[in-house]
């Protein structure tokens, strides 16, 4: 039952700091999609951008699959990434992480989905299939998403039917069209992901009291 | 174009950092002392001033020491003090094994806490 899990991010009461401040309440959500459709330019419309290093191991499937000539030596990668932070007045930090685009990075996919609210999926109309292997990623972890179709100037645009049944989505999936570079639609977005995981979260509990 | 945007440079530019260096503060440690697993977005507070029993504080876990005085998520810890964020676990294993910090986690399963949708909902809808 829910009453046995940590609260989220809050902390017990009287959480002891040494020097005070108050503990933020953290929540993360994943922006996926292709190489080149937009993930960096959303998420920087909407947050402060930051750093992040990362080092792991390579993994052997990359092997054969990515170019490693002048690392060969090396069974560690650095992953240079950034992640974007919106700080709320109400101790509140939202972080926003782009997935990696190429497969030798997927061991991140689960560090950066473990807790996350749920995913937004962009989608270039032009290169529909970029996005597969995201859906099939988080629909396979069970993961809430979205998909956020990145409308871009002169891109033909489809109605939002003929993109579901491109992606082969079903009917509660929303898909939302935006303008990565307009930082209203992309808080429409996140929006929209946000109502989307709690209209989830009770449907499913209506199911379960049934 | 310079000579640093050469194919073999790509992973060792000053932007991607040392290549093995980072560990060499972890005395080549790369798993947390036990088997702790900290989240990207926990947050590690400092819980007291008491000196450490075992552990010889290097000054990355002094400024770890220093910045999480304030609570402060794991994630921004490692973008500030600009260490991968495998020796910053490493580092922090060793200050909650002490007992100097703690580590606040956050729910591992998809996240399910309403009263945070709810936070982060408002926070969006405010922006």
């Amino acid at each position: 039952m829910d009453s046995n899990h940590y609260d989220g991010a809050l902390p017990p009461a009287g959480a002891g700091t040494r020097a005070g401040g108050s503990v933020p309440s953290t929540a993360k959500i994943l922006i996926s999609g292709g190489f080149g459709v937009g993930k960096t330019t959303l998420v920087g419309v909407i947050s402060e951008i930051r750093p992040l290093r990362t080092e792991e191991p390579m993994s052997d499937r990359s092997v054969g699959v990515d170019d490693t000539r002048g690392v060969r030596a090396k069974t560690t990668t650095t992953v240079a990434m950034d992640f974007g932070r919106i700080s709320f007045p109400s101790q509140l930090v939202l972080y926003l992480f782009g997935t990696p685009g190429q497969e030798r990075f997927w061991f991140m996919w689960d560090e950066l989905s473990v807790g996350a609210i749920g995913a937004v999926v962009m989608a270039d109309t032009q290169r529909v299939a970029d996005c597969f292997a995201a859906i099939d990623y988080f629909e396979h972890n069970g993961i809430p998403f979205i998909i956020a179709v990145n409308c871009f100037d002169g891109a033909p645009r489809f109605s939002p039917d003929d993109i579901r049944i491109a992606l082969c989505l079903g009917p509660e999936i929303p898909i939302v069209l935006c303008d990565a570079r307009v930082r209203d639609s992309v808080k429409h977005v996140l929006v929209s992901l946000v109502r989307y995981v709690m209209s989830g979260h009770r449907r499913r509990n209506q199911i379960s009291m049934a | 174009m310079t000579g640093h945007d050469g194919y073999g440079d790509r992973w060792f530019d000053r932007e991607a950092g040392p290549v093995v260096r980072p560990y060499a503060v972890t005395s080549g440690r790369t798993l947390p002392s036990g088997g702790a697993s900290f989240g990207l977005i926990d947050v590690v507070v400092a819980t007291s001033e008491r000196q450490p029993q075992f552990l010889r504080l290097g000054p990355e876990h002094r400024r770890i020491l220093s910045l999480c005085r304030r609570p402060t998520p794991i994630v921004d810890l490692t973008s500030e003090i600009d260490l991968p964020l495998g020796v910053v676990r490493v580092l922090l294993g060793d200050l909650t094994s002490e007992g100097m910090v703690r580590v606040l986690p956050t729910q591992k399963q998809p996240m399910t806490d309403e009263r945070l949708l709810r936070m982060v909902l408002d926070g969006l809808e405010s922006l």
